[in-house]
């Protein structure tokens, strides 16, 4: 039984009406369990848990401080190609968007790699557009070649792979997988996603299982918050790592909440996503997935980002740039504005001054060596 | 079992000087071992060592950032502590094995805590795979301390293999539940000959006296003190309860009884 299976007794669920009805008393005992179901996990997604907020944040913060400690995990993101077949009708990158289009020489990379370490970061998350021409597995394979002389962690956020390549690239030496949904409710996904190989839902929702299957160490997983509905999307992806949690026991798993902002295309979301929502949704998250990191990007902006610390979240992204590159060469544009423009120093201060820790590594790749 | 040699000596333990802790060739005067993570700063870990009486750290191999002062966790540790270097993030033996030879290669000397641990959601430790990686470092020269679920049959087997001790979980890591294990801990400790060492779930140091009031060796633990919101003033309670526990250990301590007791026996009217 695939995850689309899984969903199954949630698909025609009627989630306004669980909402609706969710009381004082629903959510007070959610929060007292020491482990949730799924559907606590939606009564604390409620509105009706709005009311508790403070309540579920100061166990959030005792579980996070427990569990990872008061530290937070550094990353850059990477673009190494924008070149897309994809018709996604909220993306910079669209296929049918007239934007200069660039894939990264394995010299550029090595310049990127360069000046991104330079900043002290050991963790990279490189990603591309979707084009088996352009940013071929083995490019990419490749780039992790280069990527390896400069960075202990290595994660990958490209278009769906199948199970012996995202082997291929593990064995190379990618140990994090992150692929968003973007929108778990199928028929709000054929309405976004127009044109291309992104339009097949369910290749892109077992995505992840492959990559568990493969071996990959951490496994990222989001929807596009704002693209639908927020409590059913918020719930399918919390769902969805519950799920892969209870089958690949050995993973490590995280969510990110990407929040639709403007871009070059000018989409619509079906409904803004409040920053209360958020908070919801990460305090909810913490109490649900105890173990599951949370990963916060510089889409947020700055001062809302910095009180998310110690709310839940354990990784950050810094100096981030969207477009292919920007770190030693600017090539292309953006494929979405990034709200917290500080430098690295200046969110590692920001951290600091929170009474938290930045570190920068958690694993690197384990050669065979010639010693028995 | 070399507690109960100690408490057939004449004299008064008050002092314990004398209760000295043979250990993978090193004699140890302090049985509370600390981790260094979580810490919002790593200034503290010199701060915590030093406040809990530590003589035993252990780093997580896979946080160290060989390139940075700051992100060099072993060079917060302090001279004249231990350095226990843990394989903490390895699932496999074999991922154990390759770390433990990556910290012995950078310096960090040849005692290793074997983490081997498949389950990312419970942190529960792979005592099969403990127990391939422990045979397998023995024989390469280290002094292995593997960390298990508390299961007598695998820590016999670690025992066989050459293991410098064993160490059973109290609770889940990250827990802070105490010993929820403890009536699998009494078994070992009253089965194992290499020396137990409580280690994970010890939350409060309350928890910390308990593990040596049942005979453990020794306890290890890092959340405890790293959650607190004074983790300087809490590595110190845990390194009085360790003591209290060990002294209350060799005095001897009272049956417990679950009716009242008149301080006359029962049966003392017979001698009168």
């Amino acid at each position: 039984m695939g995850f689309y299976e899984y969903m199954e007794p949630y698909r025609n669920f009627d989630f306004q009406g669980f909402v609706g009805h969710v009381t004082d008393g629903d959510v007070l005992r959610a929060l007292s369990k020491e482990s949730l179901s799924p559907l606590d996990f939606l009564t604390l997604l409620s509105p009706r848990a709005a009311g508790h907020l403070e309540a579920m944040a100061v166990r959030a913060r005792e579980i996070t401080i427990r569990q990872f400690g008061r530290v937070i995990f550094m990353f850059a993101p990477l673009y190494l190609a924008n070149y897309c077949v994809n018709r996604c009708a909220y993306c910079g990158f669209n296929a049918g968007n007239s934007i200069q289009r660039n894939a990264l020489s394995l010299g550029q990379v090595e310049e990127e790699a360069r000046a991104i370490a330079k900043t002290g970061m050991r963790d990279i998350l490189f990603l591309t557009g979707e084009s088996r021409k352009e940013s071929s597995p083995d490019y990419m394979r490749d780039c992790v070649g280069v990527l390896k002389k400069y960075f202990a962690n290595i994660a990958l956020e490209v278009y769906p792979l199948e199970t012996e390549e995202y082997k291929m690239l593990a064995g190379a030496g990618v140990d994090g997988f992150t692929m968003f949904q973007e929108c778990y409710d199928e028929k709000r996904y054929a309405e976004v996603h127009l044109g291309g190989p992104k339009r097949n839902y369910r290749y892109r929702l077992d995505a992840p299982e492959r990559a568990c299957r493969a071996g990959m160490r951490c496994v990222n997983l989001g929807a596009l918050l704002g693209l639908y509905e927020f409590t059913s999307e918020a719930f399918f992806t919390g769902l969805h790592v519950f799920y892969l949690q209870h089958r690949y026991d050995a993973c490590d798993f995280a969510v990110s909440l990407p929040r639709l902002c403007p871009h070059i295309g000018s989409f619509e979301p079906y409904r803004a996503v409040t920053d209360r929502e958020i908070v919801r949704n990460i305090l909810a998250l913490r109490l649900f997935l105890p173990r599951a990191g949370i990963t916060v990007s510089t889409r947020e902006k700055p001062a809302f980002r910095d009180h998310l610390i110690g709310l839940g979240v354990t990784k950050m992204s810094a100096g981030s740039s969207t477009e292919v590159g920007g770190y030693a060469n600017h090539t292309t544009d953006d494929q979405f504005d990034v709200s917290d423009k500080r430098s690295v120093p200046e969110v590692l201060a920001a951290i600091r001054r929170k009474g938290w820790l930045p570190v920068f590594k958690d694993w690197q790749t384990l050669e065979k060596d010639a010693v028995v | 079992m070399a507690g109960i040699l100690f408490s057939f000596r004449k004299g008064r333990m008050s002092d314990m000087t004398d209760d000295v802790f043979m250990l993978g060739g090193k004699s140890l005067t302090s049985r509370i071992f600390v981790g260094t993570g979580k810490y919002p700063d790593n200034k503290l870990i010199p701060a915590v060592v030093k406040a809990a009486g530590a003589q035993v750290a252990t780093v997580a191999l896979r946080r160290v950032n060989w390139d940075s002062d700051e992100g060099n966790l072993t060079k917060f540790v302090p001279d004249g502590c231990t350095l226990l270097p843990n394989t903490s993030g390895a699932r496999t033996a074999e991922e154990a094995v390759r770390i433990a030879r990556l910290a012995r290669a950078a310096g960090c000397g040849n005692w290793i805590k074997i983490e081997v641990i498949a389950d990312q959601k419970y942190l529960m430790p792979d005592n099969d795979e403990t127990l391939k990686a422990t045979g397998i470092l023995v024989r390469q020269g280290f002094v292995v301390f593997p960390y298990i679920c508390p299961e007598v049959m695998c820590a016999k087997r670690l025992q066989e293999a050459g293991a410098a001790a064993v160490m059973p979980l109290g609770a889940p890591i990250g827990s802070n539940l105490g010993l929820r294990t403890r009536e699998l801990l009494k078994i070992l400790i009253d089965e194992i000959d290499v020396p137990v060492i409580v280690d994970a779930g010890i939350g409060a140091p309350s928890h910390a006296a308990e593990a040596m009031e049942l005979g453990a060796a020794a306890v290890l633990l890092n959340t405890g003190i790293s959650s607190a919101r004074d983790p300087v003033g809490m590595a110190k309670a845990f390194g009085l309860a360790v003591r209290a526990g060990r002294l209350a250990y060799l005095s001897g301590l009272g049956p417990v009884s679950h009716a009242a007791n008149a301080s006359s026996p029962l049966t003392g009217f017979l001698d009168e």
